[in-house]
């Protein structure tokens, strides 16, 4: 995982051994940098926000007898990263769910994005990660504009055995969502999963569909699904959803398609919220649950 | 349209350079870093915008002036030959005539393969084509249910099984079926896969293999970033990518990762998905791109469209003469509206026009678009009697038609405005008389001369 951007970062703390900084060298650096995280497909001004803020700490600096030059590099590197991955917020799916149902009602997720990155596919595998750790969750089928969006969420429901609320196609999206709710209340399941069609931002009536939606059902949980392959368009995604229906956390779907994940720097960065999940496979267990130590670890250890 | 923002930025870039009074290396330099930002920011490959900036500023500051030149032209010229070759070639996708053509259709998870292959049955299909679609993804839930629903609607024979196992089997039935049924172009659909997942790519070589494709079609995400060229270059290595497809390019997304994959890859792009709907493809051609970027328009695609839209509804020569005698007609402005709407977005057309390609603020058209999708629905609630003579509409009847159309009695006056100012329009021009003031003065100077 980022494996070019690690390597990139170790070259530039390696020519960090001079004693003393000339801005010429910080230039220098910091050019290898922006290369690097422009590489591992970090957005162009969340790449500049992090550049900006290693030029800040380097410039001007002189080091110490005792300083390791290295180690310095890659605190200031470690720093700027952690100031846009680091987010106050932090969701336990798990808990939040356990609370509603002490008080007798399901958890609502509600699933976004832009059009195959990924959102039915990581329903079913997060339904199986509900599953296996004892609840019991219900899918809405609410994606009613794709050709054959309903049979896809259908087909794993029936492989992972799990209840689907459905309508015909070109149904009321909300209308959907809303039943679902009402199902997993009247039979006493812990969690409703709305899978949503994907949606170009720019698409005002499917974003307004969206918005619907949420003003319905009153979600938990809105999750924003995103692409690890997505280059900077990411941003712009993250953050029109994120004005559109507010965004409490995201989850990263093709993490093994070598992805450097350059998006979570730039999803997390315009949201401000976690990335809650990470998706690494085709399997139903190919989801793993998000630490930012995990990207930063593998930016930084040799 | 295509590759829009990239276009805007580049376009910006270019127009900075024009109105520099003088060109000297530090107006170069600005023009490199704008375009490579400009380069980054479409995510087109890293290494590759630095290589091709490095050369636009090497020949910029070297080369010699062509007699006869300004620095400017000459600088513009070399943009646009290096962006020209960064676009690709132009190709076209030719049909084997008397014979069946196969096209495989192969690329990454949920870059929009299946929509594509609906989308390029239909354009074929328009064109008079027979054309069969073969679903061989057996892996993903619910992709034959997609595609079958997709020909469906668009009136396109599908080839598939849900409950097969075997791709490659599958595949090879469905193409031979369709040759036997002597179809004109065969697409076979095939399961999303990435370069990291050895097995599936093995299987695609083997389909490949398998039903000999005239031409390999690589999907690519119009929003896929730096992994473009590395995936494009494995896909290639498997199956030899014949062509490329962007999809997405109607969100937010530059498109440049498809760039990337066009270097990756050697082949050219030759359609672009702009929406979700079946109807949503366009071909491409670089060099129009290239040229309406530097502000010349892109006229063919324009005519082309009004060409098509006009085969599904022809306007009687009775018809025209009486328009053109004044006697236009709500209806006639209704049917004009539906053909325009068979056109394609609005904005896209106007993109088009030379001159107006860039000038016409996104806001403003989006503000055009609905008024006019307003004027089809007020329209519609009027009755025949009134829409062939609009003189019947008194306050009462406005007021209902306001009412019936959810509108209001604002939106049918300002309807009925434009009417009339379209009506003394056309009996101007019909006089001989091109207008040069107002509106459409305004707008009718901007169309260069050649189309008038």
């Amino acid at each position: 995982m980022l494996e070019k951007l690690r390597q990139k970062f170790r070259r530039v703390v390696k020519r960090v051994t001079r004693r003393e900084l000339s801005p010429a060298d910080v230039e220098d650096i910091i050019w290898e940098l922006q290369v690097g995280l422009l590489e591992s497909d970090v957005a162009v001004p969340v790449a500049d926000k992090i550049i900006e803020r290693v030029r800040e700490q380097l410039s001007g600096r002189k080091l110490g007898l005792k300083e390791d030059p290295r180690k310095l590099a890659d605190e200031v590197l470690r720093q700027a990263i952690h100031e846009v991955l680091g987010t106050d917020g932090k969701v336990d799916l798990l808990k939040l769910i356990d609370a509603k149902r002490a008080r007798g009602e399901p958890a609502v997720l509600v699933f976004v994005g832009i059009n195959g990155h990924g959102k039915t596919t990581t329903i079913a595998k997060l339904a199986k990660y509900l599953l296996d750790r004892g609840y019991k969750p219900v899918l809405a089928a609410a994606d009613t504009f794709r050709a054959a969006g309903i049979e896809q969420l259908e087909i794993h429901a029936e492989r992972l055995d799990l209840g689907v609320v459905k309508q015909r196609r070109g149904a009321d999206a909300a209308a959907v969502a809303y039943d679902a709710v009402a199902h997993a209340k009247a039979r006493g399941l812990d969690v409703v999963l709305v899978d949503t069609a994907g949606r170009m931002q720019t698409d005002i009536n499917l974003m307004d569909e969206m918005r619907k939606i949420v003003r319905v059902v009153k979600p938990d949980l809105t999750i924003f699904v995103g692409d690890a392959l997505t280059g900077n368009d990411a941003v712009e995604q993250a953050s029109t959803f994120d004005r559109s229906v507010g965004i409490d956390g995201s989850i990263l779907c093709k993490m093994d398609a070598d992805s450097r994940g350059g998006a979570a720097l730039s999803i997390t960065h315009v949201t401000g919220k976690p990335i809650l999940f990470l998706g690494t496979g085709q399997g139903y267990g190919d989801l793993v649950e998000f630490d930012p130590n995990i990207i930063l670890n593998a930016l930084f250890t040799d | 349209m295509v590759l829009d923002k990239l276009g805007k930025a580049l376009h910006g870039a270019l127009q900075k350079l024009t109105r520099a009074t003088h060109v000297d290396e530090r107006a170069i330099k600005e023009l490199v870093r704008d375009i490579q930002r400009a380069l980054l920011q479409a995510d087109v490959n890293v290494q590759l915008v630095l290589e091709l900036t490095k050369r636009i500023e090497k020949r910029a500051l070297e080369e010699e002036l062509p007699p006869g030149m300004a620095r400017k032209e000459h600088v513009i010229k070399i943009v646009y030959e290096e962006l020209s070759t960064l676009m690709g070639r132009p190709a076209q996708l030719q049909l084997k005539p008397g014979q069946s053509t196969v096209l495989l259709m192969v690329g990454l998870q949920g870059s929009g393969k299946t929509t594509s292959v609906a989308k390029l049955a239909l354009y074929f299909k328009k064109r008079g084509f027979r054309v069969g679609m073969v679903c061989a993804d057996t892996f993903r839930p619910g992709a034959y249910e997609q595609l079958s629903q997709l020909g469906e609607q668009a009136g396109i024979p599908v080839f598939g099984d849900p409950k097969a196992k075997g791709s490659i089997e599958l595949a090879k039935r469905g193409v031979e079926r369709f040759k036997r049924e002597r179809m004109d172009l065969i697409i076979v659909d095939s399961a999303g896969r990435h370069r990291r997942e050895e097995t599936l790519m093995e299987e695609m070589k083997q389909i490949a293999q398998t039903v000999k494709p005239d031409e390999v079609m690589l999907v690519v995400d119009g929003t896929l970033g730096q992994q473009a060229k590395d995936q494009a270059a494995a896909f290639n290595a498997a199956t030899n990518v014949g062509s490329i497809l962007i999809t997405k390019l109607d969100g937010t997304a530059k498109g440049g990762g498809a760039l990337s994959a066009v270097a990756a890859t050697g082949a050219p792009i030759k359609f672009i998905g702009v929406g979700e709907h079946v109807e949503d493809l366009e071909p491409f051609a670089p060099e129009r791109f290239v040229a309406r970027l530097l502000g010349m328009g892109d006229i063919e695609t324009l005519l082309k469209r009004i060409e098509e839209a006009a085969w599904a509804e022809e306007v009687k020569p009775a018809e025209m003469k009486a328009i053109l005698a004044g006697k236009l007609t709500l209806q006639d402005v209704y049917d004009q509206l539906e053909m325009l709407d068979k056109m394609g977005p609005l904005k896209k057309l106007i993109q088009m026009v030379p001159g107006l390609g860039m000038a016409v603020p996104d806001e403003q058209m989006r503000v055009g678009e609905e008024k006019l999708k307003r004027f089809r629905v007020i329209m519609q609630s009027m009755t025949p009697g009134e829409l062939e003579n609009p003189r019947l509409l008194n306050a009462s009847r406005m007021r209902r038609i306001a009412r019936g159309s959810g509108t209001s009695e604002a939106d049918v006056k300002e309807l009925l405005r434009q009417y009339e100012l379209m009506r003394k329009l056309i009996k101007t021009i019909a006089r001989g008389r091109i207008p040069k003031f107002g509106p459409w003065g305004k707008l009718l100077k901007q169309v260069p001369k050649e189309l008038k």
